[in-house]
């Protein structure tokens, strides 16, 4: 299939229903390539990296781009002394961080990048070791980590550090703020505390362990990493699916993202001081969690999606016992609704707080929900819909106020239409067996797998070794492009905001501290 | 008007909190030194400071379920605080990453005497199991870095289970 992106006449190789396309792209056309991308509106979702040696060649960089034909996954050798590409970052600024980390982890360099400095390397590895390389053998250092800060200086101005232990119940990370009275001038992020080696971990697993793994890479998202893992395996070994395990498999992703909708919320109405509303959501978040323990046996319905099907089925009682529920959550969120909007107060601390306007989304590639706030109007169930997607007709919730209010309302909307597909989905579930075993490859294969988390886009690339063990496995969690995004969301705001309009995004620090 | 509306809803829900379980002493990882006066000391009362040493967050989700209206730990005396210097016990999820040891082992520092440490989740745990365990990146269970006197498993632990074991960590029966 031909399709013209920027000056390249391109040949796709389609995956997976025909909206992730594979590419082998030259390494000095990367620039250009993106620049095309680009043009037409397209954004760059994730670049990785992976060391190939073993397998006879060098090094390979790998980017996923979003464009107007779906996924385009290109990947451009490296040579094994001295790897290095153009930097993407001057283009897609959210390649930043992606780059660094790709460094850090693997040694293969972006050139002329204008920040090179570390992300995820603290001190649990030497400078010039790189862990994802089949040769690595480092042992961490003890040093203290040093991380050079951008400072800002003037007449009045100081700094808040604040983390990697926070103040409450939420992962670690370090916050920078440097801070005018109660303004905030500049915001700096610093994470990778919670990173755990989890792309070396992948190395040698067996698939359905590493499905496991996938869905543990950020605990909220895992129905997204486990179906987007096996959905890479799937595409890999160009396996088939029961369909009824297709079908299984949408409802336990919207199930779960209305699990976290309802808990994000509770937590916003808590940020505002508004604990009436805390304690409503997460008793209808609680009423939901243990709806699922019941029914499939996980409270977050871990492990339930597997390679080649799932491992958890629904019974008739069961449908009619969660489509009642649906129900009742239904009509009290719309009872819940009606408060937080007429709540003069939360009002008040929701609206112009965090704003990101649709233009700087655009430019920084905002994405998933709070990007659908800021009128980033991309959602892969509605755009490039996979089975059972494709059947479903998914409605698109956006919002172009890009304030905190928006991000709210635009988690209203995604609950209303979750538990709308969640009904559909039972009244249409097709019959039949929930597996069928992934296909056994003889040699070598790839695969990338894409599902709309409920965070936003989450994708999964990954080879499988002549051996049908895992020989590389990439996740991506939307969370990477977004972090930044709070960084610019909250310059100008004041300092007691920053734990709303951070909940706002609620982002993942394990899913991308990998 | 908003206020009407909240309180028709207050009352129409009710209180919905449940009965707090009992502890499960089979957590204990080791016979608890306990006296009469630290009881005395703390009463009913306990302070936890949470500390995410490297979980994948899914522990964290269950810590938040804790503080839902079913549980309702407050009305059992149990808090959660911002500092460690007003805790009296630290309740840590995750293998504890490379990354995280130093800020772990300050944390505990910075708790004062007497204190509880209870490890949650099959990887704070070093459970069988564990889909994060020791490589260049992660150190391991929590006790290989801070003393722990309970421990939680589960992948995550269910709010109760975490109850059960908070409370097997105080209780001196």
């Amino acid at each position: 299939m031909g399709h013209r992106l920027g000056d390249i006449e391109l040949i796709l190789t389609p995956q997976a229903d025909g909206a992730i396309w594979r590419f082998a792209l030259d390494t000095e056309r990367l620039p250009s390539f993106a620049r095309g991308i680009q043009d037409e509106g397209g954004q760059l979702l994730a670049l990785w990296g992976s060391d190939d040696r073993h397998l006879g060649a060098g090094y390979a960089v790998h980017v996923a781009f979003l464009s107007s034909v779906g996924l385009v996954w290109t990947s451009s050798a490296l040579p094994a002394d001295n790897p290095s590409y153009p930097d993407l970052a001057a283009i897609f600024p959210q390649a930043d961080r992606m780059q660094r980390a790709t460094f850090d982890l693997l040694g293969i360099r972006a050139e002329d990048a204008v920040d090179s400095r570390k992300w995820l390397r603290h001190n649990a590895w030497p400078e010039n070791t790189y862990p994802l390389r089949r040769d690595f053998a480092a042992e961490p250092t003890r040093q203290l980590d040093a991380y050079p800060f951008i400072r800002v200086e003037g007449d009045g101005v100081h700094e808040i550090p604040v983390g990697p232990i926070h103040a409450g119940t939420i992962e670690p990370g370090h916050f920078r703020f440097s801070i005018i009275g109660d303004r905030i001038l500049k915001l700096e992020e610093r994470f990778g505390y919670t990173h755990k080696g989890t792309e070396k971990r992948f190395e040698g697993l067996d698939l359905a362990t590493g499905a496991k793994l996938a869905g543990r890479v950020s605990g909220d998202s895992h129905s997204a990493f486990a179906w987007a893992y096996c959905l890479a395996v799937e595409t890999a070994t160009a396996s088939a699916v029961p369909e009824r395990a297709v079908w299984l498999r949408a409802l336990f992703l919207e199930i779960e993202r209305v699990a976290n909708h309802l808990g994000d919320l509770g937590y916003l109405g808590n940020d505002a001081a508004l604990t009436f509303g805390f304690v409503q959501f997460w008793r209808l978040r609680e009423d939901w969690l243990r709806m699922s323990a019941k029914l499939f046996g996980h409270r977050y319905l871990f492990d339930c999606i597997v390679p080649g099907g799932v491992a958890v089925d629904i019974s008739e009682p069961g449908k009619a016992e969660l489509n009642a529920l649906a129900d009742r959550i239904e009509a009290e969120v719309h009872e819940l609704k009606a408060i937080y909007d007429e709540h003069a107060g939360l009002q008040d601390r929701f609206a112009n707080a965090g704003i990101v306007k649709p233009a700087l989304a655009a430019r920084l590639g905002l994405t998933g929900l709070a990007g659908r706030a800021s009128s980033q109007a991309w959602d892969a169930r509605a755009q490039f819909p996979q089975a059972p997607y494709d059947q479903l007709d998914v409605n698109m919730g956006t919002h172009r106020r890009g304030d905190v209010l928006a991000r709210a309302e635009v988690r209203f909307v995604e609950i209303f239409e979750s538990l709308r597909l969640i009904r559909e989905i039972l009244g249409r579930l097709p019959a039949g067996v929930l597996y069928a075993p992934p296909t056994r490859m003889d040699a070598a294969c790839e695969g990338m797998g894409w599902v709309e988390g409920w965070r936003g886009p989450v994708l999964v690339a990954l080879r499988i070794g002549a051996d049908g063990c895992l020989d590389r496995v990439h996740p991506h969690d939307p969370s990477w492009q977004n972090w930044p995004l709070l960084e610019v969301g909250t310059l100008g705001n004041i300092v007691p905001d920053f734990p709303l309009i951070n909940k706002s995004f609620n982002l993942s620090y394990s899913g991308q501290d990998l | 008007m908003a206020t009407h509306l909240i309180l028709q809803k207050i009352f129409k829900t009710g209180i919905v909190s449940e009965p707090q379980p009992a502890a499960d002493l089979a957590l204990r990882t080791h016979e608890q030194q306990l006296h009469a006066e630290i009881l005395k000391v703390f009463g009913q009362a306990l302070v936890i400071r949470h500390i995410d040493a490297g979980s994948c967050n899914g522990c964290e989700l269950e810590i938040h379920a804790l503080g839902g209206p079913y549980y309702n730990i407050e009305g059992i005396g149990v808090k959660f605080a911002a500092s460690p210097r007003h805790a009296d016990l630290l309740l840590v999820t995750g293998p504890v990453s490379r990354h995280l040891e130093t800020a772990l082992k300050r944390t505990f520092d910075a708790t004062p005497e007497p204190k509880w440490v209870v490890a949650m989740g099959d990887c704070g745990c070093g459970a069988a199991g564990a889909m994060f365990g020791p490589n260049y990146a992660t150190i391991g269970p929590v006790r290989e870095v801070i003393p722990v006197d309970v421990e939680v498993p589960g992948c995550p632990p269910t709010p109760t289970a975490i109850l059960q074991g908070i409370l097997a960590a105080v209780s001196g029966k």
